[in-house]
């Protein structure tokens, strides 16, 4: 199934096994590879995990359960959508989607760099968390589904709504419920009621707009996007109010 | 049964990572089509569940008997078999009876006695009782009775194919490359507080209905309290048994549309209701105040489907997966994308829908095969 030619590993995932598959990537990486192509992917979970070194994975298909789970280090492009739980508990890295991607994007991240193109399903960023100069990022080309950046404790969660028409609100609601950590940032109308208690709503200050800007340049030069036209657009910040907010619920 | 420690926990902790598998096809214009693209995409799951429970519906399946039920009944005993033959005969006029083809295969142990009989009601009902509900009646009465005897489909021109095993394993079991329908849906297993035996498995079925079931029905108790009040009585031993008798009741016998009758079992919040329209906020009202015992509490994500439509929906925070695809007339739901595209490559639209908000498949008025639409079969009668 293996065949390498300039220096890329070429691997035919028709029929694979997941955990066959996955031993195939930790050699080939351990070996030095770093250039993979997996094609004929249908649904093996996992694909990424225990990957410590800088290797490129291009994915021609649709990827299981938990891509790049636990991952450290790996760049991950997937031709196509992504499923459930992409980006789980990831410590460094990237993972791009052309397409979409199901619930649970970067459940528990706590660093590297998730950039989908289009929608996400429910809890995308769900307790997503930072430490020092660790911070995760999740840039979403369209719009996200409720729960959204539910129990952020850390990390940059932004959704750019590209897909939305003009003046339409976003759909999600319970954006932030449990939030005590992190900040978002949304185009795109988002009324009161479609927020978690524990969120703030604010516009971005010049410190928002720079981190906003460095990321929506990346996100764009992924998928040859316009960056300007993108940031042109009108902002706002989601942050909570709260860095503790059940802080005294279990003091008494 | 297998020893679940050696096959999933091989660490010997106690988190086992599994989950129900749903997947369902339909031809929206009536094409009947084989079921091998439906066993290889729910094969293509196979990871979620853990051998204990698969099962097959099969819509549009015998052409030749469409206009009798097709009772299939699972004996535990031959004792128990010639015992409710015996009030088969006594109840129906039993135009064909048949032992369901199956092959001896290494995977499945201990089958049950598999048998489907075609049947017709005998004239002269009381005026109040349709041959639905005397054929609901019936069921009851054989699967609460001593006689080892379990009918697990009971529609016409369908049928319901489970055991205890893989799905792929439980096709191989059955046959079921032999069979086409215009509506498949296919369940892998993973039990998670109720026992796996042969009744257990899914699709759970009355009349035409089946439902496959990702999740846990905590409302379980009020709902088949509730369900039990209209004669539904509860043998399978599992909590999504209760989903059959609730669309059955709801759709057939109350006579709601679909659309209404999803607003009853995944129903819309309080603060949702709060924010709808005056005429909507009644309706919804109404629905939940009446409605209360058959809300649906817990996780689920359903395949549910009758003679001519199938119906995915997801509990109204989506805890459980659903995606669909769609590709000219085929309409395909699944908990996994990947399994639709293993079986599709070139999907016109895939995409996922909104927690508690139906996806519907309707057969199109030119397949002519159906009437169209929720209650339809009992207002034709009349």
């Amino acid at each position: 199934m293996t065949d390498v030619k300039n220096s890329i590993v070429n691997i035919d995932a028709s029929g694979v096994y997941f955990k066959d598959l996955n031993a195939r990537l930790r050699e080939s990486v351990a070996n030095g590879t770093t250039k993979i192509e997996l094609h004929n992917v249908y649904g093996q979970r996992y694909i990424g995990t225990d990957l410590n070194k800088p290797v490129e994975i291009e994915i021609f298909g649709t990827p299981g359960n938990d891509l790049g789970a636990f991952m450290n280090g790996p760049r991950i492009i997937v031709h196509g959508n992504a499923q459930d739980g992409c980006g789980n508990t990831m410590n460094e890295g990237e993972i791009i989607v052309h397409g979409h991607a199901g619930d649970i994007v970067g459940l528990s991240a706590r660093g590297g760099k998730i950039f989908i193109r289009e929608d996400v399903g429910y809890r995308a960023g769900i307790h997503m968390k930072e430490y020092q100069g660790k911070k995760p990022v999740i840039v979403i080309g369209g719009t996200a589904q409720d729960f959204f950046g539910e129990y952020m404790a850390g990390g940059v969660l932004i959704l750019l709504g590209m897909n939305l028409p003009e003046g339409k609100s976003h759909r999600a609601k319970y954006i932030g419920t449990g939030m005590h950590g992190g900040v978002i940032y949304v185009h795109g109308n988002i009324s009161d009621y479609q927020l978690g208690k524990e969120v703030g709503i604010a516009d971005l200050d010049e410190k928002d707009y720079n981190i906003l800007k460095e990321y929506v340049v990346e996100f764009a030069a992924q998928f040859d996007y316009d960056a300007d036209s993108i940031l042109n657009h009108k902002f706002i910040k989601l942050f909570p109010r709260f860095l503790r907010p059940y802080g005294r619920l279990y003091a008494y | 049964m297998k020893n679940l420690r050696q096959v999933n926990n091989i660490y010997n902790d106690d988190k086992v990572i599994d989950a129900c598998s749903i997947f369902g096809a339909m031809d929206k214009a009536g094409r009947r089509f084989s079921g091998e693209s439906v066993i290889r995409a729910i094969a293509n799951m196979h990871d979620r569940g853990n051998g204990l429970g698969g099962g097959f519906a099969i819509y549009g399946l015998f052409p030749e008997h469409a206009d009798h039920y097709a009772l299939h009944i699972m004996y535990l005993s031959n004792q128990g078999k010639q015992e409710t033959e015996e009030s088969l005969g006594r109840n129906f006029n039993v135009v064909w009876q048949e032992e369901v083809p199956a092959r001896p295969t290494a995977a499945i142990k201990n089958p049950p006695l598999v048998w489907r009989y075609f049947v017709d009601v005998p004239p002269g009902l009381p005026e109040n009782q349709s041959d639905d509900d005397y054929v609901v009646a019936k069921v009851m009465e054989i699967n609460t009775s001593k006689n080892d005897s379990f009918v697990f489909s009971s529609g016409k021109n369908m049928a319901v194919f489970k055991g205890v095993g893989y799905p792929e394993e439980i096709a191989e079991y059955f046959r079921l490359e032999n069979y086409k329908g215009y509506i498949w849906t296919a369940h892998g297993r993973f039990p998670t507080n109720t026992v796996a035996w042969w009744g257990g498995a899914h699709p759970f079925s009355i009349l035409d209905w089946t439902v496959i079931h990702n999740g846990e029905i905590s409302s379980y108790g009020i709902n088949r309290r509730y369900l039990e009040q209209f004669g539904y009585k509860c043998t399978m031993q599992t909590d999504t048994e209760v989903i059959a008798y609730a669309v059955d009741l709801l759709m057939r016998k109350h006579n709601l549309p679909l659309e209404i009758a999803v607003k009853v079992l995944a129903a819309p919040f309080w603060d949702d209701i709060e924010r709808m329209p005056e005429g909507e906020q009644k309706l919804a009202r109404a629905l939940r105040q009446v409605y209360g015992s058959l809300l649906l509490n817990g996780p689920f994500a359903v395949i549910i489907a009758h003679n001519g439509e199938m119906i995915g929906l997801t509990d109204r925070i989506r805890l459980r997966p659903l995606t669909v695809g769609e590709k000219g007339d085929m309409l395909y739901l699944s908990s996994e994308e990947s399994a639709i595209r293993l079986v599709c490559h070139d999907l016109d639209r895939a995409w996922i829908p909104t927690g508690g908000e139906p996806v519907i498949g309707r057969l199109k008025p030119e397949s002519g095969l159906q009437p169209v639409g929720a209650g339809a079969g009992e207002e034709k009668r009349q």
